[in-house]
């Protein structure tokens, strides 16, 4: 069995994560150091015992701030909440379990536009199955998606039908994970966008839907904008819907008088989320480069990865107070120790950057004109409100406002999403 | 000689020792050494032992990958910064840091509950103007350092006996040597109060205050307070953006056709910080914990974390180290460090979210005190004359200068000196 490694960038100084891909399972003779052939190589992670070593000692040498001086959340991630991560990190959590788990999945590396693009792709074993791409965003990664694997492709033993079956294609961003981290500029998502579309030309599909959240929504709706001829259609799960008036008052401050009450519900939301919300996203879209500190702290990261939005935190709080919520405590970890481990902290930051240089809203309509399936879960950073939706994407084909569910909707309610995603995509197979 | 180990909070897993002398304590007139008026002989010593491992951690930083473009506009470009970062963990020396304010004589008072360090240095000459001078974020009483000779010893420094000052500089709530603030409450206005209080527990019933970034702001809540004797105010970084032009700021339209050449300066330098500069503030202004955990724990991340700023806001092009020694901008990161205050510092930013350039929200119209203001050229914006006059009605001295940036005191201490000596003139 021919090895060969990974070596994510060579500009790492300390740290560098090695990963072992093994081509003996290649559906591909090319050797991968042709890396610009379209070889599909096959993956697996296996992260050397000292990498793991070198992130316990350095949780168990953190040098603590203070704690919040108020009893809320206010000032930010609080204290007993990342010093119960702490502990777990450091007794409990086991990264070999998120290995296996992964090895266990059929992964891959293909390089695409010059960039190394890892990807999970499970195919099903029900004939017909619709093939779908499904984009994590930050702060989260693969990990966020694999619940929804085995519900969406073998839909059988999860209480579906065989025709509601998935072919599942799980990419890892650029900058992120284990993919390649771009050294030039210029990865937009518009540019990933693209890059997905060659991904399913590559794997020889036809006719294929997408999916996403946070930047996985960006993506997909810039993967429809390019209307590839095999894309019959996108779900979002964060669907950007504001439409300008709305906007406008956001920036002014003046709340508009005849909101419906869905509508009031998204406006307060996405106040809240503007007014107290919005620093991590200022920070890395303007000043990525300047975090050294997440990339030399696995605490600093943790914290800067737990603060999301507000919601998300509060459940992962209430997570390491005790409670059982979506989420468990080993889900928070694996996320956060991938991005440790990969070395990713600033990389996937770019994504920020790259974008605050275009000056678009994030929640700003793109007029995507072929058909869009919304869910709408209501612990979102906003709740898409119907009539937003309806005029954000005229064609609309699927609207559903969820009970439960918030920003990482399929790691937390893979139930829940895998029934959307079967819902939303039935018209279009 | 009494000694006692001040322990900054229980939970600090590396803590520090700061030992204390009581030996030499000016102490004010009527009290003792227990009551949390004394006041206390200060000095630093920081035990090797932390020295070393703050040397090994810089050593074990694990890096990010390099930035993608060739200006500084991602932030902290990777290679000048590994340079700086590796010359922390090999050549600096705290202990010069430490000897130079050992050479000081620095004292610790409680007041409003919470130790409050000072550097207070008498002038030999007769009537002295005391001036208690305040420091910002991120900087410190280092950035103070450099102008205590020039103003308590005029003559040795080109100027004349009737130039000099008393100094006393405090470091604020939370940040180095002061205590940190357990509960919330503590922004400008408390602090300008203690600041008085301060003042009068020194025995000074005539002085004046100084101050430029956070130091600006407290300094204006002190002449909107207006306590009795306080002559006066000299602030660097004034709060003097119009109502009409914050609002215009807000909405992100182009500077009004109607402003003046300097006015579309500093509308276009505001500008540039709310969209491109401000983040370090927002993240601070509204979840200083997030960001803690990161500078607490890593060297370097707090290091690029105020070197940016003091690359963006020295007269240097972008290039700190042209107008401070590595050694300069290392011992404010340091002590930052040893006193691990990045979380007690950036509440100060929770605690006032209030815009600091602003007159409707600093209430500059209500200072009644005589003001003075000098603009420096590379400070976050120019205050021009016409909106200064404005902003503060008692204005009795404005001055543009050519040289020095936010860190004006640190960079051209002795530019900064004479601006001191010009503003106060008239009011000793």
């Amino acid at each position: 069995m021919k090895k060969s490694k990974n070596i994510l960038t060579n500009t790492m100084v300390a740290g560098a994560i090695m990963m072992q891909s093994t081509l003996g399972n290649a559906q591909s003779v090319a050797p991968a150091s042709l890396s610009s052939e379209p070889t599909i190589r096959p993956f697996q992670v296996k992260v050397p015992a000292k990498k793991l070593e070198d992130l316990k000692r350095r949780i168990l040498a953190t040098q603590w701030p203070e704690p919040e001086n108020v009893k809320d959340a206010s000032q930010g991630v609080q204290y007993a909440t990342m010093q119960a991560l702490a502990k777990y990190w450091t007794t409990s959590y086991d990264w070999r379990n998120m290995e296996a788990k992964l090895n266990a999945l059929p992964q891959f590396v293909t390089t695409i536009d010059g960039v190394d693009i890892h990807f999970i792709h499970v195919r099903s074993k029900h004939k017909n199955a619709l093939p779908v791409i499904i984009t994590h965003g930050w702060p989260g990664s693969i990990i966020e998606q694999m619940k929804v694997i085995g519900p969406l492709t073998d839909p059988t033993a999860y209480g579906g039908k065989a025709e509601d079956a998935f072919d599942v294609v799980i990419p890892s961003l650029p900058g992120h994970g284990f993919s390649g981290k771009p050294t030039e500029l210029g990865w937009t998502a518009a540019r990933i966008a693209k890059a997905w579309i060659e991904l399913m030309n590559r794997l020889g599909y036809k006719k294929y839907v997408a999916q996403g959240g946070d930047w996985g929504n960006a993506v997909t709706e810039l993967m429809a904008l390019q209307t590839p001829p095999g894309l019959v259609g996108i779900h979002t799960n964060m669907a950007a819907t504001v439409p300008a008036d709305i906007a406008k008052a956001l920036s002014t401050g003046v709340k508009p008088a005849d909101l419906s009450p869905d509508e009031k519900n998204a406006y307060e939301q996405l106040d809240y989320f503007y007014k107290t919300g919005l620093g991590y996203a200022n920070e890395m879209g303007l000043r990525p480069q300047t975090l050294y500190g997440i990339a030399d702290s696995p605490i600093g990261l943790a914290a800067w990865m737990l603060d999301h939005d507000a919601r998300s935190y509060a459940l992962i709080a209430r997570v390491f107070a005790g409670e059982t919520e979506g989420l468990t405590k080993d889900d928070i970890i694996d996320n956060i120790t991938l991005y440790w481990l990969t070395n990713t902290a600033v990389s996937s930051a770019r994504l920020y950057w790259e974008t605050f240089q275009a000056k678009a809203g994030f929640f700003d309509p793109r007029n995507v004109t072929i058909p869009v399936a919304v869910s709408a879960f209501p612990d979102e950073i906003y709740a898409a409100p119907k009539s937003w939706a309806e005029k954000a994407y005229p064609h609309l084909i699927y609207f559903n406002k969820l009970e439960k569910g918030g920003h990482f909707a399929a790691w937390e309610q893979p139930t829940l999403f895998t029934q959307e995603l079967r819902a939303a995509f039935k018209s279009l197979r | 000689m009494k000694q006692f180990k001040q322990i900054l909070s229980p939970i600090i897993l590396a803590t520090m020792t700061f030992q204390t002398t009581a030996t030499h304590a000016q102490g004010g007139p009527n009290t003792t050494n227990n009551a949390p008026e004394a006041i206390r002989a200060f000095q630093v010593h920081v035990p090797d032992a932390d020295l070393a491992e703050l040397k090994q951690r810089i050593n074990a930083t694990r890096w990010p990958i390099q930035e993608t473009v060739s200006d500084r506009s991602q932030g902290v470009k990777l290679e000048g910064f590994q340079q700086l970062v590796q010359y922390w963990g090999t050549a600096y020396d705290w202990r010069k840091a430490e000897a130079k304010l050992n050479a000081l004589p620095q004292f610790i008072t409680n007041i409003d509950g919470l130790d409050i360090h000072f550097i207070q240095v008498k002038s030999k000459h007769k009537n002295a103007l005391p001036i208690i001078v305040t420091h910002g974020w991120p900087g410190s009483i280092f950035e103070q350092l450099k102008i205590i000779g020039p103003l308590t010893d005029p003559t040795a420094y080109g100027g004349k006996a009737e130039d000099a000052f008393d100094v006393i500089i405090p470091s604020m709530p939370g940040y180095g040597f002061s205590g940190k603030p357990t509960a919330t409450g503590w922004g400008p206005d408390r602090m300008a109060k203690a600041w008085d209080v301060l003042m009068k527990r020194l025995g000074y019933t005539r002085y004046v205050a100084q101050g430029g970034d956070w130091g600006a702001v407290v300094s204006d809540a002190m002449g909107r307070q207006a306590p009795k004797g306080l002559l006066g105010i000299h602030v660097n970084m004034p709060a003097t953006v119009p109502a009409d032009i914050a609002q215009a700021l807000k909405s992100g339209l182009p500077a009004p056709a109607s402003l003046s050449a300097k006015e579309k300066k500093a509308y276009e330098s505001m500008n540039d910080l709310y969209t491109r500069g401000g983040a370090y503030a927002g993240i601070m202004v509204t979840r200083p914990q997030t960001l803690a955990y990161g500078l607490s724990d890593s060297p370097s991340g707090l290091a690029a974390f105020y070197y940016d700023k003091f690359n963006d806001w020295t007269y240097s092009g972008g290039d700190a180290a042209k107008v401070l020694s590595k050694d300069d901008m290392l011992d404010d990161i340091t002590l930052y460090w040893l006193t691990n205050t990045s979380a007690s510092s950036s509440q100060l930013y929770w605690e006032n979210n209030n815009n600091n350039f602003n007159v409707v929200e600093q209430r500059t119209r209500e200072i009644k005190v005589p003001v003075a203001v000098t603009v420096f050229p590379g400070e976050i914006y120019q205050a021009p004359k016409t909106w200064t006059e404005k902003a503060y009605p008692n204005l009795i001295y404005y001055h543009e200068v050519n040289n020095g940036g936010h860190f004006a005191a640190w960079e051209q201490p002795q530019l900064f000196a004479e601006e001191l000596r010009a503003a106060f003139k008239t009011l000793r």
